[in-house]
């Protein structure tokens, strides 16, 4: 119990971050609602449905890597890791919280994002909308850990691309091609592994 | 308290710290002194865990028990003191939390600003913040790296009567005339 009210209140911490800077969210908005409104005017008249959804995927990827290069900010600028590390909650929390305060970011850029692309392509089907819910587990697990990774490194804006983008591509496939049970497959296996390996990330930033 | 022997430390090809030893019992008061880039930030990062050493043991009380202030205050800037220091309170498991944070608030003159952003302070402001954030837990070692950086007389009293609490005490600074009477053990880094 104590361990979810620990990740409540970092989860709480870093929505009201938002609230008060208004940075991320904002930004997601723009560049996810600007993707697709450029991929509307450059792809030709009668392009498959196929091909839209797979640009969806990409414009969905890159608003998240946006989020994530934004995720840790406070932490890096204010050296603020050092102040979570020494506090005594089970460094896992501080993963967790973290990662569902991406997660919200990512689901109300969504909330924008998808009525867009039914509106500019042709329309959105249900699988469509189950594979990008589950897709957005296994990116904000996944890029919350390489977010906190990158923070300790010099090249920290090259590091989180070239962590996350390489990563982000089983989600695409299976985003694409609906497979759903694969995108379960990845949420629980990446889900695992950043829970269990961020306490090493984090150890010495 | 702290028990370091041979502590090294490397920064790539430079050596930051040489066979450190410190043997500092419950109650002591360690002055660390030195010129900028001597080590003393990464002495303290060591001591707080926060930095392993390449060579040397370290053995150290439980986290829980450790206070560390380093350059910075480490608390949120777009977030009140009061938020800031409800937050680490959380974390730290302080019972009766809105009392502790109440009473270190008004201790530390910022119970009238409680409401404010950390954003709009003065460096001095955030400094005694970050004073009352590291007595959140009520340590019993606390380790502060240059902890007058930035107080007015003020402050600078409110941090003495600190230093004057029955705690153990690693300090840096590299103008150790003002805790020079407190020091039980010294430490030149150079």
């Amino acid at each position: 119990m104590t361990y979810v009210r620990d990740v409540g209140a970092l989860a709480r911490k870093d929505l009201l971050l938002e609230l008060r800077a208004k940075e991320t969210l904002p930004s997601m908005l723009l560049f996810v609602l600007s993707a697709l409104t450029i991929f509307h005017f450059a792809l030709p008249k009668g392009t498959s449905h196929q091909a839209a959804l797979g640009l969806l995927w990409a414009a969905l990827v890159f608003t998240a890597l946006l989020g994530l290069t934004r995720a840790f900010v406070a932490e890096r600028e204010q050296h603020l890791f050092d102040a979570l590390i020494l506090a005594p909650c089970d460094r896992s929390a501080i993963w967790l919280g973290k990662t569902l305060a991406v997660l919200t970011f990512l689901v109300a850029a969504e909330l924008v994002a998808l009525p867009a692309f039914a509106a500019f392509f042709s329309g959105l089907d249900a699988r469509t909308v189950g594979a990008v819910a589950l897709a957005d587990l296994g990116i904000a697990a996944v890029g919350t850990l390489f977010g906190a990774m990158a923070v300790a490194g010099r090249a920290r804006e090259l590091l989180l691309p070239l962590l996350f983008l390489p990563a982000a591509i089983p989600i695409v496939v299976g985003g694409v091609g609906g497979y759903l049970w694969f995108l379960v497959l990845y949420d629980a296996i990446f889900v695992l592994l950043a829970w269990a390996t961020f306490e090493y990330v984090v150890a010495e930033q | 308290m702290i028990d370091a022997r041979a502590v090294d430390k490397r920064y790539g090809d430079r050596r930051v710290l040489r066979r450190v030893d410190i043997d500092l019992p419950d109650g002591g008061f360690l002055l660390v002194t030195g010129r900028n880039g001597s080590g003393k930030t990464t002495l303290l990062r060591v001591l707080a865990g926060l930095t392993s050493c390449d060579a040397g043991t370290v053995e150290l009380p439980p986290r829980e028990t450790i206070g560390y202030l380093g350059h910075e205050p480490l608390v949120y800037r777009e977030l009140t003191p009061l938020e800031n220091l409800s937050l680490f309170a959380r974390l730290y498991r302080i019972s009766e939390r809105g009392e502790r944070v109440g009473m270190l608030l008004e201790r530390f003159g910022l119970w009238d600003v409680r409401h404010e952003r950390v954003s709009t302070f003065s460096r001095g402001m955030q400094q005694r913040l970050g004073l009352a954030r590291v007595l959140l837990h009520d340590p019993k070692l606390l380790l502060l790296d240059e902890p007058y950086n930035a107080l007015d007389t003020d402050g600078a009293a409110l941090l003495d009567a600190t230093l004057a609490e029955p705690r153990t005490f690693v300090v840096a600074t590299h103008a150790p005339e003002r805790l020079e009477p407190r020091a039980t053990q010294r430490l030149a880094l150079a």
